[in-house]
């Protein structure tokens, strides 16, 4: 116990362990957020495809040896979550298979591009933490982590703000249309909300795994609570819970960061379902 | 001036039509039922008098002081809904939102008005329960409630009994009836219960290959009427 305490400790005192944590921390209480109303609205693979969409963009960035590539990563996958979610009625091509294609399509154009120009010495490596997250701690530079800081507020501001429409909206979008509400402009918000958490998610726990970290603190709320106040911020809770301890765990076990919080996440959600079957 | 009027409405979606030309008008104080074969368009036609399809061709035109974000809608539900994490209270007061603006909160009033609109369906003693442990006719009553809240003028009802069994059908259409009878509210409802709608209902627009709109006894004295109505008889009968 001493010992782990001292690991710990000893861990904590370097800068960018801290960052980690604060970032995870806001990554999972935004991504949380959003996870509710995908949950609801059976977009619950949106998360999965505009991650790979991301994916794709940052080995397009990193071929173009662009130096800052998240000025070229958000605005791609902010126009992708818009065609999906916004042109989503009209469409061709229905929802979950437009989504399936974008997400196997932006995957496998980005590890061939990756593959073919990289001039990395560790492409398998480069291709892993992209897919899974960073192997060990997470490493983000301060600007980085106040970026984080910064979005993150934003997201909670904006969710807490239309907490009332983005209820309408979620639960019936035609009724909330006939009385007035600008329901695509809703969609439209929630639509680069959900990429720009993704972006920033993807440092956290990579793009294959972000779908755990928005569908699980949602799926476990909905086990026990009732009422959407209530799966709100219980999916809060649980998923900055399950950040906080996977990241530590993750730093004290020496396992992935990413990997560790979604496997906490899984924990949760078994443990939710049986408090759930208790309760009923 | 009628509180609803359609001249020459053609509507439809995806730029198809599927009808054009469609004159039809409700007064305040009316219950008119839209009936019509299955695929006949009913449901499209309220979709476009809210505003939800935009409208191919004609006019629709609001009297009445009735404003475009005053009409109390209670569409068919969607599967999703059936199992949605929602209080009753909360789904109620949503109805409320056209009241809010910009303002990002409910106040008072609006808690009070969604408070004593489930009172009127009779669900006030399940506010604080969850909407998907409700039967499919408490479900309709919320919804009801929550239309309520959006409108004192004017309900649209898209087959507000659809899967409900006898007694809770019943019990609609009275809750539905009162509505119009005692607080004067106007009502157009879809239906597929033909003899309910020749009960209930003032007016009748029948749509499909052949239109009619008229009262209620002008549309049993007509071809189509009489038709359609031994139509529905036989159904009920198998």
């Amino acid at each position: 116990m001493n010992n782990l305490w001292n690991t710990l400790s000893e861990a904590l005192s370097f800068p960018f362990v801290r960052y980690a944590l604060v970032a995870g921390v806001l990554i999972a209480l935004c991504s949380s957020l959003i996870g509710v109303t995908l949950v609801l609205r059976r977009f619950s693979f949106i998360g999965d495809g505009l991650s790979h969409v991301a994916f794709g963009a940052m080995a397009i960035a990193a071929v173009l040896h662009m130096t800052n590539d998240m000025l070229f990563v958000l605005p791609v996958t902010v126009i992708c979550a818009i065609l999906l979610l916004c042109g989503g009625q009209k469409a061709k091509i229905k929802g979950d298979a437009s989504i399936a294609m974008l997400s196997v399509g932006a995957l496998a154009v980005g590890y061939l591009l990756m593959n073919v120009f990289s001039t990395s010495s560790n492409l398998s490596g480069d291709v892993c933490s992209t897919l899974f997250g960073s192997v060990l701690y997470l490493t983000l530079s301060g600007t980085e982590v106040w970026l984080c800081v910064i979005l993150s507020l934003v997201v909670v501001a904006v969710f807490l703000l239309f907490y009332n429409k983005i209820f309408a909206v979620t639960f019936d979008e035609d009724f909330a249309r006939a009385t007035g509400l600008r329901a695509s402009l809703y969609n439209l918000m929630l639509a680069v909300v959900i990429a720009v958490v993704i972006v920033l998610a993807m440092n956290l726990v990579g793009s294959l795994l972000i779908s755990a970290l928005v569908i699980f603190p949602a799926v476990s709320a909905m086990r026990i609570f009732k009422n959407f106040k209530a799966v709100t911020v219980c999916a809060a809770i649980l998923s900055v819970l399950c950040a906080f301890l996977g990241l530590l765990i993750s730093i004290v076990a020496e396992t992935p960061a990413g990997a560790t919080i979604v496997c906490a996440n899984i924990l949760v959600f078994f443990l939710c379902s049986l408090v759930g079957r208790k309760v009923r | 001036m009628a509180m609803l009027t359609c001249r020459d409405l053609s509507f439809g979606y995806d730029g198809h039509s599927i009808l054009e030309k469609l004159n039809f008008e409700v007064n305040s104080g009316d219950y008119l039922c839209i009936v019509g074969e299955n695929g006949s368009g009913k449901t499209t036609l309220i979709k476009t008098l809210l505003g939800l399809h935009p409208r191919l061709g004609g006019e629709i035109k609001m009297g009445d002081g009735l404003k475009k974000n005053e009409i109390g809608y209670l569409p068919q539900q969607t599967p999703a809904q059936r199992d949605f994490p929602a209080s009753v209270f909360e789904v109620v007061l949503s109805g409320c939102l056209g009241r809010c603006g910009l303002r990002p909160f409910y106040n008072r009033e609006e808690k009070a008005l969604a408070a004593a609109n489930l009172e009127r369906v009779g669900m006030a003693e399940h506010s604080s329960r969850s909407y998907r442990e409700l039967s499919g006719g408490q479900q309709q009553r919320v919804l009801l409630a929550r239309a309520l809240c959006a409108t004192g003028k004017l309900l649209l009802l898209d087959e507000p009994v659809a899967g409900l069994d006898p007694a809770m059908t019943a019990e609609m259409y009275h809750l539905i009836s009162d509505l119009n009878g005692k607080d004067g509210i106007t009502v157009i409802m879809i239906s597929h219960d033909m003899a309910s709608a020749l009960k209930y209902a003032t007016h009748i627009l029948h749509i499909g290959k052949e239109i009619f709109f008229g009262t209620k006894e002008q549309y049993l004295g007509s071809d189509l009427g009489l038709g359609f109505a031994a139509r529905g008889e036989e159904a009920e009968h198998e």
